[in-house]
């Protein structure tokens, strides 16, 4: 596999995060927007007298089809079919990204206009279309910020989180014009708008993700803000969907679920400003020829792993990255994937691999503030844990540095020491004997080798003379 | 009411005072407190870090020496979640079935200190006497695992003489994470720093929680930077009387090296 959803210049989550503490713009912007949107959240969630039912039917629904899914993909095959429309089949994103080119270059165009797609920047579809001598215009507006400053998403919802007004400003003087633009949003917006409207009159064959693909009647739909993929998915000629096979829904009735759960998880909304629905392919209305590519990409991997599995009822809501903690603080760029954040954490390493990914598990605290938002209720902890006991087997079997990680070695030791009551009892005396050398005016400052992280903020208190056993079996010798 | 303490390893060797604030508590409203001595560890470093291997025997371990026990409480609220989330996980991932069968009730029968007192107990006011300004950080775990809502706040509002401020962002997660406070300090550090502050806005002099591995970390970031507050478990507040306060610990949370000041 060549894409993959991991960028390979990213160093582990430790560093990167390090360099994108020390950003104080990136913090106040990141600290600002998650704060205000998880406000909004709550409230539009509070409004709900339904919402933890309606949780439980989404993660229901979404665990019942992907226990089937093998049934679901070739109904939704069918359906779309008999629809008028075409069905191809990529197990990877190398697959992918060759079946819409070769369909792009059968139209004979060279450029081709974008709706916002996780599943494209996953498979990096942007840049096969290029080596191709093909432009793909994102027209998503933080996705067209991100495309001008050949930057790269930050955010699964707002791609651009981490540019403020002034540096968009700077850009689209640079990029679209005009010169004199200031930084009001809304002349932001508008300098925007004047670019992409014109394009979408021009383009002849146009881009999309699927936020849900219906398998009975072969429906896919977008749900967006800004219409900007009710254009891309109306006027081109020739419409083109890239779609991950976990989007399936089997029904159309299921629908009615998650257009509830995702506005209100994603922008805080109660219902999304466009949300497009379309069938197929049709002469009289809308695109006349329309493709479907379903992407494996390594779903079938998670597929197969009882506990990986519920990543796949992601709906990209991104929730658990506006909850966050860690999110918050290190934006998501140091999760060096399109997949940022607690979902992230637990996506991008199925699909990339623990050696490419292999730190983003241990990006948590595990407080459970994910958990506890997700509309289709994703156990994250449980996952994190899980990937990280895979990602410290696969790192012990392939290289000796893996089997001697102090970390490794010294929890091991500890599970020994406390198999039994006598070694325990030791342990806890050896830990007090030996602590002199650190325990020094009282308190620990400095500790050695990996435990320093402690140390580099934090104090630590010496272990104390009598443990709680010996006081307790003292008290019952008194008695 | 005959009540098993799983003290839990890290407070038997690090926090041994929390111990012995439990057993004043409960012997003082008339319950037996007993203390198996062959319990070690629940085994949660180990498997919230990805070694589940050897996180096994600790839940077998653990579940033999608490197997007879009905009713058992424990000053960690993350060490009980450990045993009601995680242990059916562990035994399942097993394949063991007598061990399946064996954590089973487990879950039913461990309880977090205040969810003891509250729900098991039935009583918010334990006596306390504690003059002091305090204010309430609900740790992650035993916040959104074991939900235990706003006990500890009912059984500090009962407490007489205290002045509880509530801590701005309390949900907010302190950084600490077990093992990603040393393999992400510098996140960790960062979540600590807006926690510190959050405790300073209040003027307390003392931060509580449910768990002393958060507090560890809260208690260690004010002692470096030598702030006017410390940490201190809620069960040594519960346990303080006038006539036996637990004391103020020194700024670091451990509050083994204070001898019990005699009023």
């Amino acid at each position: 596999m060549t894409t993959s959803a991991s960028w390979a210049d990213v160093p582990a989550f430790p560093l990167a995060a390090k360099a994108a503490l020390a950003d104080t713009q990136l913090r106040r912007n990141l600290g600002k927007a998650t704060s205000t949107i998880r406000e909004k959240r709550i409230g539009v969630v509070e409004e709900m007298p339904d919402w933890e039912p309606l949780r439980e039917a989404g993660r229901a629904l979404k665990d019942r089809t992907l226990r089937h899914l093998d049934r679901h993909l070739l109904e939704l095959e069918a359906s779309v079919q008999a629809a008028g429309g075409q069905v191809h089949w990529a197990r990877d994103g190398d697959e992918a990204n060759a079946i819409v080119t070769r369909l792009v270059q059968a139209k004979g165009v060279d450029h081709v206009v974008k709706v916002k797609s996780m599943a494209t920047v996953e498979i990096e579809l942007n840049e096969a279309l290029e080596a191709a001598g093909i432009t793909a215009l994102e027209t998503d507006l933080a996705e067209l910020i991100v495309q001008l400053g050949r930057d790269r998403p930050s955010h699964i919802l707002v791609p651009a989180i981490h540019r403020n007004r002034t540096e968009i400003r700077d850009l689209f003087r640079r990029t679209i014009g005009p010169a004199t633009l200031t930084d009001e949003p809304a002349e932001l917006a508008e300098a925007a708008r004047r670019f992409l409207r014109e394009r979408f009159l021009r383009a002849r064959v146009g881009i999309s993700g699927a936020n849900f693909a219906v398998a009975e009647t072969g429906t896919i739909a977008v749900l967006e803000s800004e219409g900007n993929g009710r254009m891309c998915t109306t006027l081109p000629e020739t419409l083109i969907t890239v779609c991950g096979i976990e989007k399936l829904v089997p029904r159309w009735e299921d629908l009615e679920v998650f257009l509830q759960l995702l506005p209100r998880s994603s922008t805080a909304e109660r219902m999304n400003p466009y949300t497009t629905l379309w069938t197929g392919a049709r002469d009289d209305d809308g695109p006349r020829e329309f493709h479907l590519v379903l992407l494996d990409n390594g779903r079938t991997t998670s597929l197969s792993d009882e506990l990986d599995r519920q990543t796949l009822a992601c709906i990209r809501c991104s929730a658990c990255l506006n909850v966050c903690p860690v999110y918050e603080r290190t934006g998501g760029h140091a999760y060096g994937s399109v997949y940022p954040g607690p979902i992230g954490a637990i996506l991008t390493p199925q699909l990339a691999g623990m050696r490419a990914a292999g730190s983003l598990p241990f990006a948590s605290s595990l407080c459970g503030a994910c958990y506890e938002v997700c509309p289709v209720k994703i156990d994250i902890p449980t996952v994190l844990v899980h990937l990280r006991n895979r990602s410290n087997k696969e790192r012990a079997a392939a290289s000796l540095r893996g089997k001697l990680d102090p970390e490794r070695l010294a929890l091991k030791a500890v599970a020994k020491g406390f198999a039994t009551r006598g070694r325990y009892e030791r342990l806890q005396k050896l830990g007090r004997r030996g602590q002199w050398p650190l325990a020094r005016g009282g308190k620990i400052t400095r500790l050695p080798g990996e435990l320093g992280g402690w140390t580099k903020a934090r104090d630590l208190m010496p272990i104390p003379d009598q443990t709680f056993r010996e006081w307790w079996m003292e008290r019952e010798a008194s008695r | 009411m005959r009540i098993a303490l799983f003290i839990t390893c890290f407070n038997d060797t690090l926090f041994p005072r929390t111990g012995q604030a439990v057993v004043t508590l409960l012997e003082r409203l008339g319950h037996e407190v007993v203390f198996p001595l062959e319990q070690t560890c629940c085994g949660q470093m180990h498997f919230n870090s990805g070694y589940h291997d050897e996180a096994l025997p600790l839940v077998r371990r653990f579940a033999r020496v608490f197997a007879d026990e009905q009713l058992i409480v424990s000053p960690s609220g993350s060490c009980v979640a450990m045993v009601r989330d995680h242990y059916p996980h562990v035994a399942r991932e097993s394949g063991d079935p007598e061990l399946i069968e064996a954590v089973r009730t487990l879950g039913e029968r461990t309880f977090e200190l205040t969810e003891l007192l509250v729900d098991k107990l039935g009583v918010e006011d334990v006596g306390a006497y504690y003059p002091h300004r305090v204010t309430y950080h609900p740790s992650c775990h035993a916040l959104r695992m074991l939900h235990i809502d706003d006990k500890p706040l009912r059984l500090l509002r009962a407490v007489r003489g205290i002045d509880l401020v509530e801590l701005p962002q309390a949900e907010q997660c302190c950084g600490f994470g077990g093992t990603f406070a040393i393999k992400n300090a510098d996140t960790s550090i960062a979540m600590l720093d807006d926690k510190l502050r959050a405790v300073a806005q209040t003027g307390a002099e003392i931060c509580t929680a449910a768990d002393n591995s958060c507090l560890m970390h809260i208690g260690g970031g004010l002692s470096r930077q030598r702030a006017n507050a410390s940490a201190l478990h809620l069960a040594e507040i519960l346990a303080s009387t006038e006539d036996r306060p637990f004391g103020v610990p020194q700024s670091g949370g451990a509050s083994a090296s204070i001898a019990v000041v005699r009023a």
